[in-house]
């Protein structure tokens, strides 16, 4: 064990690695939480569209989320990596990439738990507001969706979770996350089992601090509604 | 848009060898792994509950700090800091024979073992305390009430669950390629860089994965039938809005 490489290399872990502030264009952070926001914004529309009455929405909006969760990460990351040079004639930078993919890929799930927050929303409160005469566009806007928002916040917190897991993955194109930034001072240390814990510790620190801040949302909403 | 396609890529030259020996490894050590997790799943989420303190701290241990942790990271720990630690003559057999495969045997089968431990573990805290408690009463020993009547509710119940998680599994087993894994995403590469093709190479492992994903929920969903027990599982949840 040499604590030394870790506390030599600290600052380019974590701020180049994790938050992304250095020479190269990176950071875990950088890439997850735009991609969380963005992806939660087309996942309100990919929701919205799974429980729409028009069927040619409803089946989009499934194949859609079958799609992606039938699919690797990784195949989708290498997707966008082949796919966008020849769309767009030029190549992107691995960071525009990464976040196109991963915006892509976490919409589908976020979709689901917008519809899964959507559908906690008791039967009673549309019928209520459709007593009171809102529209059906007004009854989502006004009445479902802000309660289905503080439904679903629990099951982001925790899909954010799995989103800065899932980062390392832009590691495989060349984005400088904090798994390349580890990868890159380890071809220079040759200290795998240092580094490699190191990076295992600051994930598992990250996750293991939200999942138990979304348990505690959990409960404090179940305490609400109860 | 100049991309001219050649869909002959896939079926001429050693293509579609490639692609069948992908799926093969694919299928290998998913299924593998699939094994190691479900055994340290059972494991892991039966020693959560047990009376014993040490044993639940180390069960929780090992689910809190294995499922926090990124997937690709164990590859690269399993891989490139753990053979170092083993004795020299069993890491030289071990990288004469396939070492990188094992490694990401471990790193699959560890890392969803700590998930599937929580599936589980949901599953058994699913089932009333009355059914315990009426086993119990019946002359049932605490053991015979978890063999007879909690897991094999237990396990019906996780069916969903379970099945998700078992896909997540194959679906992350490309992973493995980022050590040298020679999978299915290994191998559309291999296509990609040899002819150049990228679109029809990544079509057809995303095709394999789809259809492999789409079989198994399928038959997956007929067992959940078949095991469903009445009046405990509510298929399908509130219709409409």
């Amino acid at each position: 064990m040499d604590i030394q490489v870790i506390v030599n290399n600290f600052a380019f872990l974590m701020l180049q690695g994790f938050f992304g502030l250095g020479a190269f264009t990176g950071g875990t952070l950088r890439l997850a939480v735009p991609a969380i926001v963005l992806g939660f914004l087309l996942g309100i529309f990919i929701g919205l569209g799974r429980l729409a009455r028009a069927p040619w929405l409803r089946v989009a909006a499934t194949i859609y989320v079958e799609f992606f969760r039938g699919v690797p990460l990784v195949m989708v990351i290498f997707w966008f990596w082949f796919i966008i040079p020849v769309l767009l004639g030029r190549s992107l930078p691995e960071y525009g990439v990464a976040l196109t993919a991963f915006v892509v890929f976490e919409a589908a799930y976020l979709g689901e738990i917008v519809r899964a927050g959507i559908q906690s929303v008791a039967r009673g409160q549309v019928e209520a507001a459709t007593a009171t005469g809102l529209t059906r566009a007004q009854t989502m806007r006004y009445v479902i969706l802000p309660q289905a928002f503080r439904n679903m916040i629990p099951a982001l917190v925790t899909q954010f979770i799995v989103l800065l897991k899932d980062t390392s993955l832009a590691s495989i194109i060349g984005y400088v996350d904090l798994t390349k930034a580890a990868q890159i001072v380890n071809n220079r240390e040759i200290r795998p089992f240092e580094l490699y814990l190191f990076i295992a510790l600051v994930y598992w620190a990250c996750s293991y601090a939200m999942s138990r801040y979304a348990g505690t949302l959990e409960r404090r909403l179940n305490s609400q509604t109860a | 848009m100049s991309y001219k396609f050649d869909w002959t890529v896939l079926w001429s030259g050693q293509s579609g060898g490639w692609l069948l020996d992908g799926l093969s490894t694919t299928v290998e050590i998913s299924f593998l792994a699939w094994w190691l997790a479900v055994l340290l799943g059972i494991g892991a989420g039966a020693l959560r509950t047990a009376p014993v303190a040490p044993l639940r701290w180390a069960a929780t241990f090992y689910v809190e700090f294995f499922r926090n942790v990124p997937l690709l990271v164990w590859m690269f720990f399993w891989y490139f800091a753990a053979p170092p630690l083993l004795p020299d003559g069993m890491r030289e057999w071990l990288f004469d024979h396939g070492a990188e495969f094992w490694a990401g045997l471990c790193a699959l089968g560890v890392y969803h073992g700590a998930r599937f431990s929580e599936v589980m573990r949901a599953g058994i805290q699913a089932i009333p305390k009355t059914q315990f408690e009426a086993a119990l009463s019946t002359g049932l020993t605490v053991t015979q009430t978890y063999r007879l009547v909690i897991l094999p509710i237990a396990l019906r119940l996780i069916i969903p669950p379970a099945t998700n998680e078992s896909l997540n599994l194959l679906k992350n087993s490309s992973v493995a390629l980022t050590i040298g894994v020679a999978e299915l995403t290994f191998q559309t590469r291999q296509i990609e860089t040899y002819t150049a093709k990228a679109f029809e190479a990544l079509a057809a492992g995303t095709v394999i994965y789809l259809l492999l994903c789409l079989t198994i929920a399928a038959l997956m969903a007929r067992v959940e039938r078949r095991c469903a027990i009445p009046g405990m599982i509510v298929r399908g949840g509130v219709e409409g809005f």
